[in-house]
């Protein structure tokens, strides 16, 4: 039996991969029938509701439930005292940001929850709940929190990387390069030394955190929600709950966005110990003001950077220091910034150095290519400034100095075939890169780069009699998995896509699988999809050699049929997948393939992003004419969804660049927790954004494919703040561009 | 939580008289609906007016026009001869919210909600509107420069409402005009508002103007220096600057997350000379 080559990606003819056919959940989501988080009901549920801490910080004294537990309607009260012991560092934080142990780190903290009768029932109940505060000194930014004097969240938290005598906020240090900075420095014409900031921005999914919890009185639990990944609720919940995974079982909902933020718990355990405690289903929806105050917004940063080039566009030597702040607790995304930073680039001397810093903020959570795009921003502004400051083309000078294969990354390995060259290559070639500019427009150019991630994967995929298929995996489809899982499984078993269905399965349905982050979907589910087919194929070639009864050797699987090898082997017609299967409880039963692996060899990806802007010198707006996003995918499965994370990204990097930000008063709370003054771009601020795809074939994938969903955040900032650079001549090193900072800048001038 | 839908404002004044504890008017509700959701605001009676039928009425009267505080904003946006005679004013009203809050948010509510960047108010006042206040001791005529008092606040007595707004007669070679400076170009709210309204003679020259900004005070500010700067002018580069520099030394603005003090200053001078440009153009422009 001689099934299809896996190294042949790059030559491989596909009918099914690389076709845009409708979007599986299209119509369910068009017409409201799609259930998500919020959507979920269950007989005699109760409404959850979370009362949540004014201080930035304060020691809790004592918390009072008597007259919330006596108010008619009022089921269950929980408060920190309720839940275990938990010994796990990590689990320990995550419960102590579900609901706050000793003291409240943030405004928004959680304190306390009940579970009444209605929501109007619930909220009164919150009222009812007296929590004696003692009010503590705070701190929110990044590098007030450094201060040796500095208010300190965790005294004696700090890992065994962080030098004595440094602030008590400062939880690890972070190390990566290779080479000799000062000599690689001493060569060039010029060293740009810059310091550049960012603020935190959320990930602005729409659907806000929910989930129904139901746990029965034999300890059985069943929790519906709206994450990205299913089996890590279970694990933590059962890991905080002091819960064998086994026994509780949960139910991804459709998910309404993302982005990395649903990749942690907030209100679910939560809702099991309200359900547990009231012995009835606990259902619990998060307010958009709860969703800004107290899921997880990404890290601010301050970053100094210094570089060093020759006046022929050569880079001698990069360093830069970061410091992120991630919020209450340690775990910000500083590691992955210090290995970015550079990555894009070969070069002979380079290192950084990250902080991991603890603030009186939300605990921060995954954003798409955590820790990324910040460090980009720093980084490609500062080889913009120094390119335009030699009279050299910005987009020839990272040509000059792009990492190619065999260059041995900034973080360590050597990097096999990657696509930064071709997607430079592809931008110089773009009309948009030579198109005109007008008065007050200008323009910018950026590279960016993701990791990407396999990690844990099961899938499980099953002929049914009549000869259609059906796919379980147990990733939240957010960027059309679905789709291209039934791809990829028609395009392996040779038949029509409408002929197989992708459905999430539950904890109970599957093995174990990571989230749905990491870019890892396309690449590590699509792998185990097409394995888990292959196994099917052979399970079909079996049957068919057995009714012919020749030797399984014998056969061939040859578009959608059995056939055999050779004429030698006899004169059979072909047997397709729906006769197999027809017959299939006659030769043996039903037929299945499933694929169990943990997947390695998710490809990198690099792109690159050209922004044209125009500024109104008057009053500091900053409006975007004209985008392009150029990426390597590997293989574009399906080329609309590849399409939409680039455009996705690049819109979400634009609002990062322009306007959105979290804002934190004097009194250490958020001031704008709502979409109106947290300012993601509404359509009619964006131009279409245009995309070339460009496939670099990732030789760790059967078809080549490359996650793709990340690395399109990355580039944006810069390339924003490179073109509002070209068209003003000022250089803003603070983001976001907003109109009165850059208004300002330019009256500077 | 009591809930009255009256169908007359006699009817109306009456409820709201004998209302005991906090009451509210409710119009569009797109102010109040989304206060009361986030806690803001719980009064203990509502009162809807938009059952009565006069406060749906866009009526011509004495050449200008009444406008009842049951329109809409899509509704002024749809009437082909008030847009005619106050462009400024329909296109500030209709910059409030969304297309679906145009469909429900009113003029009078935007002025009673006392928010100190509403749109549609430095409009009016550019206007010389005149609110007609309905209560207990009768009605009585307001200019709508009167009713806010500061932010959320408004010179309304107990058990008194907006029941209508009156636009003034519009001579020929007349026009006005509103901007407003947002961070994005929809669903926002403004950092500044400016708005001018002007009538040129036949040769070009400004015979009146009234200039009012918004967004950078506690309440909406009538700028009389910036209105000398433009009447006798032709609008030239000279008469620009000085309503420029009006506007910018009379903007007393806050800090705040929507913009600087510095920013705000600035901006309402670009704005207010913007304005006027446009309000010069829909006048028939210079002779």
């Amino acid at each position: 039996m001689a099934l299809d080559n896996k190294t042949d990606a790059g030559k491989r003819q596909f009918k099914i991969v690389g076709t845009r056919p409708l979007r599986p959940d299209g119509v369910d989501k068009v017409t409201g029938r799609a259930r998500f988080g919020a959507d979920m009901s269950a007989p005699g549920m109760l409404v959850g509701a979370v009362l949540r801490s004014p201080h930035p910080h304060a020691q809790i004294r004592s918390i009072d439930t008597t007259r919330a537990r006596a108010l008619p309607g009022v089921h269950a009260v929980v408060t920190r005292a309720d839940f275990p012991t938990v010994d796990d560092a990590a689990i320990a934080d995550i419960l102590d940001n579900c609901m706050a142990g000793d003291k409240a780190l943030y405004d928004g903290h959680a304190v306390a929850a009940v579970a009444a009768a209605s929501g109007a029932v619930a909220r009164h109940a919150l009222e009812l709940i007296a929590v004696d505060y003692a009010p503590l000194p705070f701190v929110t930014d990044v590098d007030a929190a450094m201060k040796p004097d500095a208010p300190a969240l965790h005294p004696s938290r700090a890992d065994e990387t962080v030098p004595p005598g440094l602030s008590a906020n400062v939880m690890a240090r972070h190390q990566f390069g290779h080479g000799d900075i000062e000599a690689g420095l001493a060569a060039a014409d010029r060293v740009l030394e810059r310091s550049y900031r960012t603020e935190a921005t959320h990930q602005g999914y729409i659907e806000p955190h929910a989930c129904l919890a139901s746990v029965g009185p034999d300890g059985k639990a069943d929790l519906w929600c709206c994450t990205q990944g299913q089996y890590m609720v279970r694990n933590t919940c059962a890991a905080i709950l002091g819960m064998e995974q086994g026994s509780l079982r949960v139910t991804p909902s459709e998910i309404g966005g993302g982005f990395g933020g649903k990749t942690t718990v907030f209100l679910e355990p939560v809702a099991l110990l309200l359900s547990k405690k009231a012995g009835r289903p606990v259902k619990m929806v998060m307010s958009r003001d709860e969703v800004f105050r107290a899921s997880g917004p990404t890290a601010s940063t301050s970053i100094d950077v210094r570089i060093g080039m020759t006046k022929d566009g050569r880079i001698t030597a990069g360093f830069a220091e970061l410091r992120y702040q991630g919020g209450a607790y340690p775990g910000s995304p500083v590691d992955m910034g210090s290995m970015s930073a550079f990555a894009p680039y070969d070069l002979e001397h380079v290192k950084t150095i990250g902080w991991d810093v603890v603030t009186n903020r939300p605990k921060q959570a995954a954003y798409r290519a955590p820790g990324a795009p910040m460090a980009a921003f720093a980084v490609e502004s500062a080889i913009d400034e120094l390119a335009r400051g030699f009279g050299l083309d910005p987009l020839e000078v990272r040509l000059k100095n792009a990492a190619r294969e065999g260059t041995r990354a900034s973080y360590g390995p050597t990097f096999p075939a990657i696509g930064l060259e071709a997607t430079l290559r592809a931008a110089k070639d773009h009309p948009h890169w030579s198109a005109p500019l007008g008065p007050n427009q200008g323009r910018g150019v950026a590279c960016g780069f993701w990791f990407n991630f396999g990690g844990d994967t099961c899938v499980s995929l099953n002929i049914t009699p009549d000869g259609t298929v059906t796919v379980s995996e147990g990733n939240p489809d957010i960027g059309g998995s679905r789709a291209s899982m039934s791809m990829m499984a028609a395009e392996e078993l040779g038949i029509p896509y409408e002929k197989v269905r992708t459905i999430i399965a539950d904890t109970g349905s599957l093995g174990q699988n990571d989230v749905t982050d990491g870019s890892r979907v396309t690449f590590a589910v699509g792998l185990a999809t097409i394995e888990a087919a292959r196994a099917a194929k052979r399970e079909m070639c079996k049957r068919a050699a057995q009714v012919w009864g020749i030797d399984a050797d014998a056969v061939i699987w040859e578009d959608g049929a059995v056939r055999p090898v050779s004429p030698n082997a006899g004169k059979h017609p072909p047997m397709t997948l729906a006769e197999i299967a027809a017959i299939a409880s006659n030769t043996g039963g039903p037929i299945a393939g499933h694929c169990e692996v943990n997947a390695e060899g998710a490809g990198v990806s690099f792109g690159t992003h050209i922004a044209d802007t125009e500024v109104d010198p008057e009053t500091g707006a900053v409006k975007i004419l004209r985008y392009t996003v150029l990426q390597d995918a590997g293989k574009a499965v399906h080329p609309d969804y590849v399409e939409g994370q680039f455009q996705g990204g690049a819109v979400q990097g634009i609002g990062w660049a322009l306007n959105e930000e979290y804002i934190y008063g004097d009194d250490g709370r958020l001031q704008n927790a709502g979409f109106l003054d947290y300012r993601i771009p509404v359509a009619s601020d964006l131009p279409m954004i245009d995309t070339v795809i460009l496939e670099i074939p990732n030789p760790g994938h059967p078809y080549g494919v490359r996650g793709v969903g990340e690395t399109p955040i990355v580039p944006p900032l810069a390339a924003v703040a490179n073109a509002v650079s070209h068209a003003t001549g000022v250089r803003l090193t603070h983001l976001p561009i907003s109109p009165p900072r850059l208004l300002a800048a330019i009256r500077a001038k | 939580m009591q809930y009255i839908s009256p169908t007359t404002v006699d009817e109306a004044v009456h409820a709201l008289s004998s209302a005991t504890g906090a009451c509210r008017i409710l119009a569009g509700g797109t102010d109040l609906l989304v206060q009361m959701r986030a806690g803001m605001k719980r009064p203990d009676t509502l009162l809807d007016i938009k059952r009565i039928d006069a406060l749906h009425q866009i009526t011509a009267e004495d050449g200008g026009w009444r406008i009842g505080a049951a329109v809409s904003g899509a509704e002024m946006g749809e009437h082909a001869a008030l847009v005619s005679d106050w462009p400024g004013v329909v296109e500030a009203v209709n910059l409030i919210g969304s297309t679906q809050i145009q469909g429900r948010a009113t003029m009078a509510g935007n002025l009673c909600n006392a928010s100190p960047a509403a749109d549609s108010v430095p409009a009016l006042v550019a206007a010389n509107a005149v609110a007609r206040v309905v209560g207990p001791h009768g009605q009585r005529d307001v200019a709508v420069l009167d009713i806010p008092s500061g932010p959320g606040k408004t010179t309304l007595e107990p058990g008194e409402f907006v029941a209508s707004t009156y636009l003034p007669a519009r001579g020929a070679r007349s026009a006005d005009a509103y901007l407003r400076f947002i961070p994005r170009t929809e669903m926002d709210i403004a950092v500044v508002g400016a708005a001018v309204s002007l009538t040129l003679d036949a040769d070009g020259i400004c015979t009146a103007a009234r200039v009012a900004l918004g967004a950078v005070a506690p309440k909406v500010l009538l700028v009389e220096a910036a209105a000398r700067a433009l009447i006798g002018s032709r609008l030239d580069a000279p008469a620009l600057d000085a309503l420029a520099e009006a506007c910018s030394a009379a903007a007393k603005p806050i800090a705040d997350k929507r913009g600087t003090v510095e920013f705000r200053t600035q901006v309402a001078g670009v704005l207010a000379r913007r304005a006027t440009l446009i309000a010069q153009t829909r006048a028939g422009g210079p002779a």
